[in-house]
């Protein structure tokens, strides 16, 4: 595969459908195994990392995944393409960055990535598009189980599946969920969120997972724990108790904006559009955080009917040069194909920082203005 | 649940307060923490927690016993040293060798839970014996192709394939 055949699109996962697709982004969740028979990767020899990896990459090739599926080999890509892969969630940054003999098996549709010689030999991964928890689970549990028939993992029954950091034994899995919570931030209600979370003993982080601080009001939040728990009572307290939780605690931040903030939204939404519309040099922050506010405005017509002189003034240039109401659809691709390597890879060279900031702001400015 | 002291707002902010061993809970609304001057933090980082756990735990008394201190495993050369720098273990033996002094850490990472409950491989897992062994052989094979004994290698090769 070809990294310029998806870079021009956004993924599956994030064309905005799924269910509660307005506040959950994505629903992810990713299984740690280990070879029985081999020592973890930090002891591993660069021979017997080569050795893991060819073993794991045969038997994910020879997967029946009813998608084509490709290889990258992460130790031998460019810099640009290991920063592209990881602002697709389609690899970890520590992947990206790591050392020795390392890769990726992707599926096209990108619902599936396989990372081998991570932290763990294997770490494979199913994404969808809105609150798809269950199904996430029961795609990933099939993988597993057809990679199981040919390979043999490092398994205790008393810790279960082993693995490299003791964070990670046990069911192996982290179940993570990308939250888009606008209102909350806009009406100070945040906290509300971060307790919630570290009362129920889970992790939160920005939108590209470990270490990085949230921005553009995205924040994924992840279970922490793996043993003890089986998968699917990790998976229904997400689907069926936490996030419902958070989506009505946003919920509500979004009717009190309406109700009685609207002149506060309206201000936020309108100089989000005006910025967009109007700078010729644009960070990748302030996109994210200013198309994040666009963001909540349209949904906040579609999803509640809210109608507001702001929200009704979300126009964007439409496909015949005429204008049309801003959809999450163009917003969404702005989001992601503004992001740095995304930018690069679709412009065909690597950019400085300033282009990369012209570049951006320009591509905003043509989707959102019109016949100009 | 409700704040403890207006009795209005929902409690979003749990504290708990031990003093001379007594544990105490309190649960209020974040207008009541402000009020009483407990400065809430705008960002959790959580991970920073969690890493800072790792960090910490294998300095404490308990996690580096004694008799711990000096083992090393046979199949990886791994030690407790080692895991405290790097946080991560060296071969799957490990959580046999040093099972003793992980204990309080898995659970501390997992709220107190230390065994498994969940998926098992349905290929029924082949003894621990044979895994050990795998992991020995492999390591053998690893010095034979250092020194450059590629005749031993050779054999010790032959021997991992029979098992696998």
């Amino acid at each position: 595969m070809k990294l310029t055949e998806i870079s021009s699109d956004v993924s599956e996962w994030f064309d905005g459908s799924g269910p509660l697709a307005d506040i959950v982004i994505s629903s992810r969740i990713r299984l740690a195994r280990n070879l029985a028979g081999y020592k973890f990767l930090s002891r591993c020899s660069v021979a017997e990392k080569a050795e893991i990896l060819e073993k794991l990459k045969d038997v994910l090739m020879s997967l029946e995944l009813g998608d084509k599926v490709s290889y990258i080999s992460v130790d031998k890509a460019r810099t640009l393409d290991r920063h592209f892969l990881v602002e697709r969630h389609l690899i970890s940054h520590h992947h990206a960055f790591g050392k020795g003999p390392r890769g990726v098996v992707i599926a096209q549709r990108e619902f599936f990535t396989a990372m081998i010689n991570e932290e763990d030999h294997l770490r494979l991964q199913v994404l969808k598009g809105g609150l798809q928890l269950s199904q996430c689970a029961a795609n990933i549990n099939k993988i597993d189980d057809m990679i199981e028939q040919k390979l043999e993992y490092a398994f205790s029954p008393r810790f279960g599946y082993l693995t490299a950091c003791p964070t990670n034994l046990g069911t192996g899995i982290r179940v993570s969920v990308m939250l888009h919570l606008p209102a909350l931030k806009m009406t100070g209600q945040i906290e509300k969120f971060f307790n919630a979370a570290r009362a129920m003993n889970l992790a939160v982080r920005g939108l590209f997972g470990e270490g990085t601080e949230a921005t553009g009001d995205f924040y994924q939040l992840s279970n922490q724990t793996a043993l003890g728990v089986s998968e699917p009572e990790v998976v229904s307290r997400f689907e069926g108790a936490v996030i419902p939780e958070i989506v009505e605690y946003e919920k509500a931040a979004r009717d009190q904006l309406l109700s009685k903030e609207a002149d506060v939204l309206d201000d936020k939404i309108s100089r989000a559009m005006a910025l967009l519309k109007n700078a010729h040099l644009i960070s990748s922050q302030e996109a994210l955080l200013l198309l994040s506010h666009l963001r909540l405005g349209v949904n906040m017509r579609e999803h509640m009917g809210a109608s507001t002189p702001a929200i009704e003034g979300l126009q964007a240039l439409g496909e015949a040069g005429g204008s049309r109401r801003l959809s999450i659809a163009t917003i969404n691709r702005l989001f992601m194909l503004t992001l740095p390597a995304h930018l690069q890879l679709n412009y065909g060279k690597a950019l400085d920082p300033t282009h990369r900031d012209a570049l951006r702001a320009q591509i905003i400015r043509s989707a959102l203005n019109q016949g100009s | 649940m409700r704040c403890q002291i207006c009795k209005d707002k929902e409690a979003t902010i749990h504290l708990t307060e031990i003093t001379d061993g007594v544990r105490a809970e309190m649960h209020i609304c974040e207008h009541c923490a402000t009020e009483q001057g407990l400065a809430v933090k705008s960002h959790i980082p959580l991970n920073e927690l969690l890493g800072g756990l790792l960090a910490s735990a294998p300095e404490s008394e308990d996690f580096f016993g004694l008799s711990d201190k000096e083992t090393s495993c046979e199949y990886c050369g791994f030690t407790l040293e080692q895991f405290r720098k790097e946080a991560v273990l060296g071969c799957p033996h490990d959580y046999e060798v040093f099972e003793k002094s992980l204990l309080p850490l898995i659970a501390k990472a997992h709220d107190g839970r230390t065994t498994h409950c969940g998926k098992v491989p349905s290929r029924a897992p082949k003894d621990a014996k044979r895994q050990a062994e795998l992991l020995n052989l492999r390591q053998q094979l690893d010095a034979a192709v250092k020194a450059e004994d590629y005749e031993s290698a050779a054999k010790l090769r032959d021997r991992i394939n029979k098992l696998e």
